[in-house]
């Protein structure tokens, strides 16, 4: 890793004085993505920004049918929360399935959807959930925050605070994990809200995290196993990569869908 | 007594690993120190046109920027292949010259072209970043099939297609005319998948160059630090003997990747000598993966004929064997007679014929790892024998008891004496524990919650304790494969072993205290190991091929042997008795029948004061010995696996895997187990997980955990484990090696049980979730699970 200074702002407005003032800074949350990627030089800032000591961005709270969850609550905080449990368990289920428990406990909700990785977990939960990414800015919905593979809808600096997300009438998720890295080689997230039936799938795009038509269709007219089977699910669009080809991701995206749905 | 042979002692060394104050190499730090960061290839083939190093010598900390051509003027010797291979025609082998640093052109992905010497480690590999090394991109290839080709890249001037060597063993036209004459042939093309070994430990280096005495210390991950020396004085001019001195602390993991003298270690030493500064080197993770020496990477087409009776008539086996870019130093040995002598399995075949075809490609060397050429032998022997049940309508394990050898000493025609084991036994043993009987049941209570549930066996046997050292003279190894040791009792009757093996995870602080423990009724606190350091232990061969207990410990037994003779000349001499009625029990060495005796350190003052020894005896109690192995062992088993497989994903739950093993004695009951755990693991991550994958262009697909996949707690069972012995005729603690069997015999076991479930035997490893997939939709759901 290059040398680098390490800012540890307690407010919103020191984090934005620290980013302004570095040459070339990165914010750092647990350190989980970010941190790899500098040993091997892949990103060499000036400066990191570390965010999780910011007041208020570890917290969990409800308010009426919404949870409202710091970008900086990792995913260990997220998976034992009776907040996030009581408006959405699935929520609470997907996070306890982030990798393992080292990575769960350092890495962060905001750092996983800031990061858009294409096999990521959160992103397929955040999407299906149609939840509200907020920034240092302005508030964002999901279905405008990820653009595609690594890429979002933040700005240069702009901080994520954190995530709601109301309830849903019923939700699941089914992750299919890359034998070797446990990330998703497949993940799909359903979910009934008020806005309609939701399915997001990560893993298998190649433009990151989306959401299936043909199987929002199907579980809308009917919530079963077998409304998933009638859907074509084509390989277009799919990776296709030393784990998995695109036919059998597309196999798998079925697959899931149904456990995904059997599980909420 | 408890602390004795076959008693579950606790683990010694685990006090300081398990409180994290074992010492690795990278824990060790001279005053001196500088570190040394490589510039290594990016192209899997190319020729150096140049090297620019200016700006990375005008950086901060750089102390000096050193190149091959740099190492090669100053007489640093190319890394040698430490066994000479005949091809069938005759020909000695050809094999490319390996320079530590590339000099004019780089043949695989990470080899080293230039070195960076700084006084931290960020500031070398920062350095290193900086140096620009001006490629010419030539074709790779990376499949041992592809080099063969016509037209393919050639590697090296002297190694016309590719091919290293084309060596058989056996029979041919025995092995035809057995073929021809079979009422059944089985036949299959098998891939044996190359693996990374990923020891947890990576390797390390510190080189120490003192100009005063002219003298270099090594401080390094290595299984056999007196072969690095050999090889380092004798081969590579780095010193002679008496002026290097090696040391291999604590040793985290090796698998045989540590057994190896790598570019690295020669560079550092070099440096070393270059800049007047300790050079200290560690590997991280994905340099591991570009230069620790991969393994198996077989291609292989084999028959095996059956007559009327189910009875082995002819075994034909041709094997395409990737050596990797350059012939590392037990490359020629693994494929061959590390492979082709096993491939009489625990069969009675008269006609065994086996070609094996060494080819150089664009990638890492392949070399011994755990098991090395034997798991090889035993994919294809037990793949054959399960494929060939299904064929015939029989019981797999019918098929495999009707060819079983009962008679030993069994000369096999493919050089290897069997000189003990119980094939049925084992067999027997493993069905009863696997509870073949309820298998049905279990099948078809796992359909009832649609999972397709199967069951494979591997029959295995396999040679280690390499080896007799003039059989292996003989076959053109370039060392004796003999053990020394060394029992030095102190003045106060404790005790410390000098010994050549070398532990790196196997526990030799505590068993080979329990065979000294054992011998002289001593408790083990009294007895110390010592190893791993050139200037304490004058010689030795180091660990791999299962043999610290089938050699290592052989030799300090005969150096016991020394002691104990002394032991009782000098007891009988003070009590007055004869030297054959004097026995050594429980620490007491007596007069047999009578109440006359000394305490153990007695003695042990005795022969030091020098007062009143026998007429012409020499003071001290100090023994050494060389034990060189009248055979080979020949550890064998029987595993059963049994799988379920999720026809929806064609995920793979191991879900019961039963071990019967027959090892001869066994010392530690615990240790065995746990050398059982840990090879089966590995037997399991090839079966499933584990894949070195090359692009067509050499590039390393799989250069970190995000895509290479070790087997983790939750892939595997609980094991059954089971033992039925023999012990080995042809050392004296009967022992026979259990380090690599698991590793050995549980691919198959695995593969044939995943075939079994879902009724198709078209499968390669690793049986990924996506290959099983694959192969179900290929031949459609069994029928049961419909
Ligand atoms: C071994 C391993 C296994 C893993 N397995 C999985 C898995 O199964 N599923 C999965 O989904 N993930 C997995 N991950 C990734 C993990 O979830 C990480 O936590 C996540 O990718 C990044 O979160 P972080 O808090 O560590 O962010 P960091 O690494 O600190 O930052 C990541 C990126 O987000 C930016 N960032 C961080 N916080 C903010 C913020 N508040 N506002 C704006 N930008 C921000 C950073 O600048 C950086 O670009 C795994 C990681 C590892 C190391």
């Amino acid at each position: 890793m290059y040398a680098v200074n390490y800012h540890k702002p307690a407010s919103i407005e020191d984090a934005v004085a620290a980013i302004g003032g570095a040459e070339e800074a990165k914010i750092l949350a647990g350190g989980q993505t970010l941190l790899p990627t500098m040993k091997q030089h892949l990103a060499a800032p000036s400066d990191v920004v570390d965010v999780r000591g910011i007041s208020g961005m570890t917290d969990i709270a409800v308010r009426g049918d919404t949870v409202t969850i710091g970008a900086a609550a990792t995913h260990a905080a997220v998976a034992a929360s009776s907040e996030v449990d009581t408006v959405c368990p699935a929520l609470a289920t997907l996070a306890a399935g982030i990798g393992d428990p080292a990575v769960r406990h350092m890495g962060t909700i905001g750092g996983s959807i800031a990061n858009n990785d294409p096999a990521a977990d959160y992103p397929a939960g955040l999407l299906g959930l149609g939840a509200t990414i907020v920034t240092n800015q302005r508030e964002i919905a999901a279905d405008d925050f990820f653009t595609g593979m690594f890429t979002t809808a933040l700005e240069d600096g702009e901080i994520i605070t954190a995530v709601s997300v109301g309830k849903p009438d019923r939700a699941g998720y089914a992750k299919f994990r890359n034998p070797a890295s446990r990330y998703a080689m497949v993940g799909v997230f359903v979910a009934q809200t008020g806005s309609g039936v939701r399915v997001a799938v990560t893993g298998a795009g190649e433009d990151g995290v989306f959401r299936h038509a043909g199987l929002e269709a199907a579980l809308s007219s009917n919530w079963s196993s077998e409304a998933v089977d009638g859907v074509d699910v084509g390989s277009d669009g799919l990776m296709s990569d030393i784990h998995a080809s695109a036919d059998y991701r597309a196999h798998l995206i079925k697959v899931m869908a149904k456990r995904a749905a059997a599980a909420s | 007594m408890s602390e004795g042979i076959g008693a579950a002692v606790k683990r010694k060394e685990d006090k300081r690993f398990i409180t994290g104050r074992g010492k690795y190499t990278d824990d060790i730090r001279m005053e001196n120190q500088a570190y040394g960061a490589f510039v290594r290839s990016p192209h899997a083939h190319a020729e150096i046109k140049g090297i620019d190093t200016s700006a990375a010598e005008a950086m901060d900390g750089v102390i000096a920027v050193l190149n091959g051509k740099q190492l090669k003027d100053d007489a640093i010797g190319d890394i040698i292949t430490g066994w000479a291979i005949t091809s069938k025609d005759g020909n000695p082998m050809n094999v490319g010259a390996w320079n530590p640093m590339a000099t004019a052109r780089v043949r695989h992905v990470g080899e080293p072209v230039v070195i960076v010497i700084a006084e931290s480690q960020a500031q070398a590999r920062l350095a290193a970043e900086a140096v620009e090394v001006d490629y010419e991109e030539l074709p790779a290839v990376a499949a041992a099939t592809r080099a063969l080709e016509d037209g393919a890249p050639l590697l090296h001037d002297n190694v016309p297609g590719n091919l290293i060597f084309d060596w058989e063993i056996g029979d041919e036209a025995a092995a035809d005319a057995g073929l021809a004459g079979a009422t059944h042939v089985t036949e299959l093309d098998i891939v044996n998948n190359r693996l990374a070994p990923n020891a947890i430990e990576p390797r390390s280096a510190i080189a120490v160059y003192n100009d005063i005495d002219d003298h270099y210390t090594l401080y390094t991950t290595s299984q056999n630090p007196h072969v690095a020396r050999l090889v380092l004085s004798a081969f590579y001019n780095i010193a002679p003997e008496h002026k290097l001195r090696v040391i291999a602390p604590d040793v985290g993991g090796g698998f045989g990747s540590k057994i190896y003298i790598y570019p690295e270690e020669i560079t550092c030493l070099w440096a070393s000598m270059k800049t007047g500064r300790s050079v200290k080197w560690t590997s991280d993770r994905s340099e591991a993966f570009m230069t620790d020496a991969h393994a198996r990477d077989h291609v292989t087409k084999a028959r095996m004929g059956f007559d009327a009776d189910g009875k082995i008539v002819g075994l034909k086996v041709n094997t395409v064997a990737n050596i990797g870019a350059y012939a590392s130093l037990f490359a020629t040995a693994t494929p061959t007679y590390l492979y082709g002598t096993l491939l009489s399995g625990q069969y009675n075949i008269a006609n065994v014929y086996c070609d094996v075809k060494a080819v150089h490609t664009n990638t890492v060397p392949v070399d011994a790892y755990r098991g090395a050429g034997r798991p090889e032998a035993t994919y294809v022997m037990e793949r054959l024998m399960e494929t060939a049940a299904r064929e015939m309508g029989m019981d797999p394990a019918e098929l495999r008891r009707r060819n079983f050898i009962t008679e030993f000493p069994h000369q096999t025609p493919v050089i290897m004496t069997y000189d003990a084991g119980d094939f049925h036994a084992l067999l027997e043993k493993g069905q009863a524990a696997a509870d073949i009987a309820g298998f049905a049941a279990r099948k078809s209570e796992a359909a009832s919650r649609g999972k397709l549930r199967g069951i494979g066996y591997s029959c295995y046997i396999e040679a280690c304790g390499i080896a007799p050292s003039k059989a292996v003279g003989s076959l053109g190894a370039g060392v004796g494969l003999w053990e020394s040791a060394e029992v030095r009792v102190n003045p106060v009757g404790t005790i410390e072993i000098l010994t050549g093996s070398h532990a790196h995870g196997q526990g030799h602080e505590t068993t080979f205290a329990q065979v000294v423990s054992d011998r002289f009724g001593l408790p083990m606190d009294n007895i110390t190991i010592v190893h791993g350091d050139t200037d304490k232990v004058q010689m030795g061969m180091g660990t791999y091929g299962s043999r610290s207990g089938a050699v290592g410990m052989n030799a300090i037994v005969k150096a016991m042997d020394k002691v104990e003779a002394k032991v009782k000349k000098i007891a009988a001499h003070t009590l007055e008795a004869s030297d054959d009625d004097i026995v050594i029990e429980d620490g007491e060495v007596k007069v047999a029948g009578t109440d006359k005796k000394m305490a153990w350190h007695e003695v042990g003052l005795a022969a030091y004061t020098a007062h009143n020894l026998p007429d012409g005896m020499e003071p001290g109690l100090k023994e050494g010995a060389f034990y060189d192995p009248t055979n080979f062992t020949f550890p064998s088993g029987t595993y059963i696996c049994e799988v379920e497989v999720d026809p929806e994903t064609g995920v793979v739950e191991v879900v019961q895997f039963t071990a019967a093993d027959d090892f001869g004695t066994v010392i530690n009951p615990m240790i065995v187990e746990g050398q059982v755990h840990g090879g089966v693991t590995q037997g399991i991550g090839q079966a499933l997980l584990e894949n070195v994958v090359y692009d067509e262009d050499g590039q390393l697909i799989t250069g970190s955990y995000m895509d290479y996949c070790m087997p983790r707690a939750d892939d595997v069972p609980s094991y059954v484990l089971e033992h039925s012995t023999t012990v080995a005729p042809s050392n004296p603690l009967g022992v026979k090696g259990c380090g690599e069997a698991g590793a050995i015999g549980s691919p198959p076991a695995v593969i044939n049980a995943i075939t079994d479930a879902i009724g198709n035997n078209n499968l390669t490893m690793p049986a990924t979730p996506h290959k099983v997939w694959a192969a179900i939709q290929e031949v459609g759901l069994p029928q049961a699970a419909e």
